[in-house]
């Protein structure tokens, strides 16, 4: 899919991640907190759940999940540092910083995972 | 560079319309408000467009060529084509009156409801206000001054598509500058109309307006300073004028 002109600035483009990264949040945080109730009412039911995680496919998909969820925290801090901090020039610097700490992040849990 | 430009324009009204192709001779320097220009008076006699000063200072001449918001007579064919294949059309956001030209009314009239009227706290009769060029105020107020009105940056704002009622990204970087001016009496007013909705608080900061702007201003650096000086005053922590 080919961006239209006036939406290919890297500034643009990283509105569009934050966008995205929270909208893919919003709709896994319902089924989290839904596992995470089975432990009132079915300890063992949790238990049964979480052994899914052992899941190489799901390992992966939660390597996606920290690179979201790091994406939308560094982003986040980068639009709160634009609309109340003295302006900076460097507003491309910070959209690249923000995604190296993302994926820096997403590398850490790799590790420990892994590890 | 091929010696024919392959031009797509779009031709119609308020019920419509669709692109014609014309074949024009490339040349060299060519920009994009020359290239229109040979249509209208070569190929297509009844093409409507706008233009005036010709070198970047009316900001009348803005048109989407090949998908991005420009002022056509300060681009070359070159930069906005590789290939000699030109599609352009009428700016984004408004509604367009015929051919090239829309109707802009309610781009000014934004300007309007953002404050952007000066409001004088004196007379001609006091002395001039004695405002030193390296102010903090006047030099935020200098970064924002030079805009020529083209609707570029409305043009290819992606909030004011999504929300009629933004003031957009030109009427906000204008009521900045008064902000930042000391002989303005209206600044409380001011900060208490474009804190409304529709007004800088509705800016997603997609910066696509400081990436767009012909005249290299940043309406985005504008708008956050709005957001920061109404945030202020709603906390009690900003000056009155």
């Amino acid at each position: 899919m080919k961006l239209p002109p006036h939406r290919r600035d890297p500034l643009r483009i990283a509105a569009a991640v934050q966008r995205l990264s929270g909208l893919a949040l919003a709709l896994f945080l319902p089924a989290h907190f839904l596992v995470l109730g089975l432990a009132i009412e079915s300890p063992e039911a949790l238990d049964s759940f979480l052994s899914l995680t052992q899941n190489p496919v799901v390992k992966v998909a939660e390597i996606g999940l920290v690179l979201l969820l790091g994406l939308h925290f560094f982003g986040g801090l980068r639009l709160l540092a634009v609309e109340f901090l003295p302006w900076s020039p460097r507003q491309k610097t910070y959209a690249a910083g923000a995604l190296a700490a993302a994926i820096t992040l997403s590398c850490c849990f790799l590790l420990s995972v892994t590890g | 560079m091929t010696d024919t430009l392959q031009v797509d324009i779009w031709r119609g009204d308020t019920n419509g319309g669709s692109y014609s192709r014309y074949a024009v001779p490339a040349q060299e320097s060519q920009t994009i408000l020359d290239v229109v220009t040979w249509v209208q008076r070569h190929a297509e006699p009844g093409l409507a467009y706008r233009f005036a000063c010709r070198v970047g200072m009316c900001g009348s001449c803005a048109m989407m060529v090949n998908g991005a918001p420009r002022w056509t007579c300060r681009t070359h064919v070159r930069k906005a084509s590789k290939d000699g294949k030109l599609t352009i059309a009428p700016l984004r956001n408004m509604p367009v009156v015929k051919d090239l030209v829309c109707d802009m009314a309610e781009f000014f009239d934004k300007w309007i409801k953002a404050g952007s009227v000066f409001t004088p706290t004196e007379t001609r009769n006091d002395p001039m206000a004695a405002i030193k060029p390296d102010e903090p105020d006047r030099m935020n107020a200098n970064a924002a001054i030079e805009c020529i009105n083209c609707g570029v940056c409305y043009a290819g704002c992606d909030t004011v598509e999504a929300n009629p009622d933004y003031l957009g990204p030109a009427a906000l970087n204008r009521a900045w500058t008064l902000v930042n001016d000391r002989r303005d009496g209206a600044g409380s007013e001011r900060l208490s109309t474009i804190s409304k909705a529709g007004g800088c608080h509705s800016c997603h900061t997609h910066q696509s307006c400081a990436a767009l702007c012909p005249n290299l201003l940043n309406p985005t650096a504008s708008i956050a300073g709005l957001k920061r000086k109404t945030a202020k005053a709603a906390l009690g922590l900003g000056t009155r004028r």
